[in-house]
């Protein structure tokens, strides 16, 4: 009998998935898990699944489901996915085999590393400096007094009541770029993590970006002195395997392509000016 | 005992969110504007900050702008949305700093949307009488909650006031005299999942910002973290839950997983169709219907959300609805908009509904179905965040403000996290201060204040121990299930804790929580490794789950009337005088209902005890009696 002819509730899937306990000692073991699925079962419920039903101890990180929160990025097959709106029906007929996240160290079976992302992260600035900022101010100017006292019952506005204008145009120029969940997914697909494993990476240039191409935003040259360096940009060979798995639809390897650019011209503007 | 890791912080935030992110960045700012000692401020999180549900916020946040608006205005909505029982102190306090924090936000690089003119632009939205909901596409929670937490990364360096503990699972508070005319909080006990191991954070002012509890319910539009764990600690410290019976549940979430579809979809024109194609909607008091495409405030689909939700109940009740495995549905046409418009403003919508329904917004309407999704009571406190335990603060969904009351409005409270975070973060640092904490003043640790070898009392770091034994100890041992107990609880409340309840159905829930808090005594976990132990922390979480859902299905037992978002069946007509429920744990563990007038008691400041009507309330006597 085929699977199609099955019952809906005794289909079920093949769930290999890997486990590595927090000492490291078991690292290679292989569990596998025949898993009951429908139309609308995804990767992440699959899990769910067997840590309700068939091993508590299998360890993941979930909690939106409904990709955006960028917690439960894997590996399905091979490929790196968010577990949430990825499907099992899919996998049907090769199963599934379930891995952690390619290119950062495994804390324990799903669970990988967030912290040296984090750090990447940090080091790029990714906030807004303000034009003519010598100095990032750490605080806004006071705001200017609220309207004059209209006595006790009047409501009054506080705090700042104006911000900076921004274009449609110059919004577009960077919101790609600033759809970045950090799910990581990018980093996992990187084949330059392997042999330059400090590469700021994919999404931390990206984030770099958003923040240069921001029309509000004068911290170019801060981010250039990450961005022009070793570790920074220039691991990057363009391979674009970061772009085509972000399930965001963000362009990293553009953000990289453009970050080396500038960090090209603005070489050759420091040159020349001798 | 365990030997217990002690560090020391002048303020412990809890949860990463909006509300937490707002009130450790106030604390940072605090700091730089003021030549002292840098105040530590100890942001702890059980995930990672930018994976907080505020991530999954859509539609907007509300602030006045522009000449057509008024402060008046925007309080006065709030006001109706909330029926009665919205404290009105924390309506102005939140409505006068809502647009200023949403341009410090422009200021610090948020990508709000813009009219042609590069304005920041606005929305209309459910119950607002004027476009005033500030919004970045549909995922303005998303860039909020990035922009609070990249810029909090200015401030998370070496010496930098902001400490952060990530994927940190607070157990529980630790208090002086809780429940007490004393009671005083001294830090957090909490399980650093990475080390395995627990440490006290000890400090005199600790703000919760946890967000809500809406994940009890089986479809929810809620992340997996919204476990009601901040809640369930200040009822445990002696501080009431306020309203809790009033949970919105949302008009349009997809059926089965529940995810949300935001208000703005129907903001930017989309309408509701039943089973026939016909805008439902004018047939149960929510009309004149409107044009299709040119949506007027307050009317047909801009509707406040229980009533929308209330009139899909109605529908479905007269076979208005599609059947479905999940129940019946209603459709949501956007086709209307046109590719560009939902690529522009409904992206986010755009993508959930073809992935996870399997449908193009463009060319075919998405089926909906209401969907539990915000807790509008929670830990009372008044518009800064202050509750009636010295040094403890809430804000956020956690908290009962008074900004809410029986129904809140769509898009107030993103701006809640905003305002009454950095209140709450401003207010707890001044009581740490004041406190004469050896941290503040650097007398503890010197250049390293904030962390190291603590002075803490001997007693509290004993406490503190104890705690954490009692929830390590629940690892390698019982025989119920987690998940057979969270499925039930889920399912008892779909059932019998939804848009419209009755005596009957809420006893049952009654009966069936108290069944399920017996079991969860003997609940299993079965893994006992110390690190990254989900299996342990998620049950944690079921057990203030557990703990929140009586409280609340209590409150809406006691309360015999229909309000807001709390509609019987039993009892249909509202009460002449407005209430708040306030929900108490005796000194016996037993859950206590009693019911005080609005307005009489907002002021939090310690020694002020609330009053209580005659009428009080206990679960085990039975119902209202």
């Amino acid at each position: 009998m085929s699977e199609a002819d099955l019952p809906v509730e005794a289909r079920t899937v093949r769930l290999e998935v890997a486990r590595t306990s927090a000492d490291g000692a078991d690292a290679g073991r292989r569990d596998v898990f025949d898993v009951p699925y429908d139309d609308r079962t995804s990767v992440l419920d699959a899990l769910q699944w067997v840590k309700d039903h068939a091993d508590p101890t299998l360890t993941f990180r979930w909690s939106c489901k409904m990709a955006v929160c960028g917690s439960c990025g894997v590996m399905v097959n091979g490929r790196p996915v968010l577990g949430c709106e990825t499907f099992v029906r899919g996998y049907r007929t090769s199963g599934l085999v379930v891995e952690p996240l390619a290119h950062a160290e495994v804390l324990r079976d799903l669970v990988v590393d967030t912290d040296t992302f984090l750090g990447k992260l940090a080091a790029v600035q990714p906030w807004l400096v303000p034009a003519g900022a010598t100095r990032l101010p750490l605080v806004d100017a006071p705001a200017e007094d609220p309207a004059p006292d209209r006595g006790e019952d009047a409501l009054r506005a506080h705090g700042p009541s104006s911000g900076s204008l921004q274009t449609p145009g110059e919004l577009a120029a960077f919101k790609g770029f600033a759809e970045c969940i950090d799910c990581m997914l990018c980093y996992a697909a990187c084949p330059q993590l392997d042999p330059a494993p400090d590469f700021l990476g994919p999404a931390v240039v990206a984030t770099a970006r958003r923040w240069d191409e921001d029309s509000r935003d004068a911290g170019e040259l801060d981010r250039a002195d990450v961005l022009d360096t070793e570790f920074g940009a220039w691991p990057c060979i363009q391979v674009g395997a970061c772009t085509q798995v972000c399930p965001k639809g963000v362009d990293p390897a553009r953000a990289l392509r453009d970050a080396q650019r500038v960090a090209t011209e603005t070489w050759e503007a420091r040159s020349r000016r001798g | 005992m365990t030997a217990l890791r002690v560090e020391r912080a002048d303020v412990v935030v809890v949860g990463g969110g909006g509300a937490g992110l707002s009130a450790a960045l106030a604390v940072a700012e605090a700091a730089a504007r003021e030549d002292r000692r840098v105040p530590v401020v100890a942001l702890v999180s059980k995930v990672y900050p930018m994976r907080s549900h505020t991530v999954a916020a859509e539609g907007g946040a509300a602030g006045v702008v522009g000449d057509d608006d008024s402060l008046e205005q925007h309080v006065a909505d709030t006001l109706a949305g909330g029926a009665g029982l919205c404290e009105d102190d924390a309506v102005r306090f939140v409505v006068e700093r809502a647009a200023g924090e949403l341009y410090r936000l422009e200021r610090w690089g948020l990508p709000w949307s813009r009219t042609d003119d590069g304005d920041v632009a606005v929305r209309r939205f459910g119950g607002m009488s004027r476009a005033r909901t500030w919004f970045a596409a549909d995922k303005t929670g998303f860039h909020l909650l990035h922009t609070l937490f990249q810029t909090s990364l200015r401030y998370s360096g070496v010496d930098g006031p902001v400490r952060r503990y990530d994927e940190h699972h607070v157990l529980d508070l630790v208090v002086d005299d809780a429940g007490g005319p004393d009671a005083r909080v001294r830090g957090v006990v909490v399980h650093d999942q990475h080390r395995g191991e627990p440490l006290l954070i000890e400090a005199p002012a600790v703000v919760l910002a946890t967000g809500g509890s809406a994940r009890a319910w089986g479809t929810s539009t809620n992340a997996g973290i919204c476990t009601g764990d901040g809640t369930a600690m200040a009822l445990r410290a002696g501080v009431p839950l306020r309203d809790m019976e009033f949970l919105q549940f949302h008009p349009t979430g997809l059926p089965g997983s529940g995810i949300l579809l935001t208000e703005a979809a129907r903001g930017e024109g989309g309408v509701l169709l039943d089973a026939d194609g016909r805008r439902y909607l004018a047939d149960y008091g929510l009309g004149p219907e409107t044009p299709v495409g040119a949506p007027v405030p307050r009317t047909m689909e801009l509707g406040p959300r229980d009533r929308l939700s209330q009139a899909f109940w109605h529908a479905d009740r007269d076979g208005r609805t599609i059947p479905t495995p999940d129940g019946g549905v209603v459709l949501l046409d956007l086709r209307h908009l046109g590719k560009e418009r939902l690529a522009e403003r409904l992206p986010l919508v755009t993508g959930l509904a073809k992935q996870f329904a399997g449908v193009d917004p463009a060319t075919e309407p998405v089926p909906v179905r209401p969907t539990a999704h915000y807790t509008m009571g929670g830990i009372r406190t008044d518009a800064r965040g202050a509750t009636g335990v010295a040094g403890l603060f809430a804000a956020g969904e956690c908290a009962s403000t008074g900004l809410h009351g029986a129904n809140r409005l769509g898009s107030n409270s993103l701006v809640e996290t905003l305002v009454v975070g950095r209140a709450a973060g401003e207010a707890a640092l001044a009581w740490s201060r004041a406190a004469g904490h050896p941290g503040a003043d650097g007398g503890a640790a010197g250049a390293g204040a904030g962390v190291g070898p603590a002075s803490a009392d001997g007693e509290v770091v004993d406490r503190a121990a104890e705690i954490a034994d009692r929830y390590l100890a629940m690892r390698g041992r019982g025989t119920e299930p987690p998940a057979a107990i969270r499925a039930e609880l889920g399912r008892v409340l779909d059932a019998d804790a939804g848009i419209y309840r009755d005596a009957d159905g809420l006893r049952r829930a009654l009966a069936t929580v108290e069944d399920l808090r017996a079991r969860y005594a003997d609940v299993r976990v079965a893994d006992t490794n110390p690190v990254l132990n989900t299996d342990w922390a998620t049950t944690v979480e079921l057990g203030a789950t557990l703990l929140v859902a009586h409280a609340t299905v209590a409150a809406a037992l006691a309360r015999e009337e229909s309000r807001g978002a709390h509609q019987r069946l039993d009892f249909p007509d509202v009460d002449d005088v407005p209430r708040h429920s306030e929900v108490r744990l005796d000194a016996g563990g037993t859950i206590e209902v009693a019911h005080v007038p609005v307005g009489a008691e907002h002021d939090m400041r310690v020694g002020k005890r609330p009053i209580t009507t005659p009428m009080s309330f206990s679960a085990e006597r039975g119902a209202g009696s």
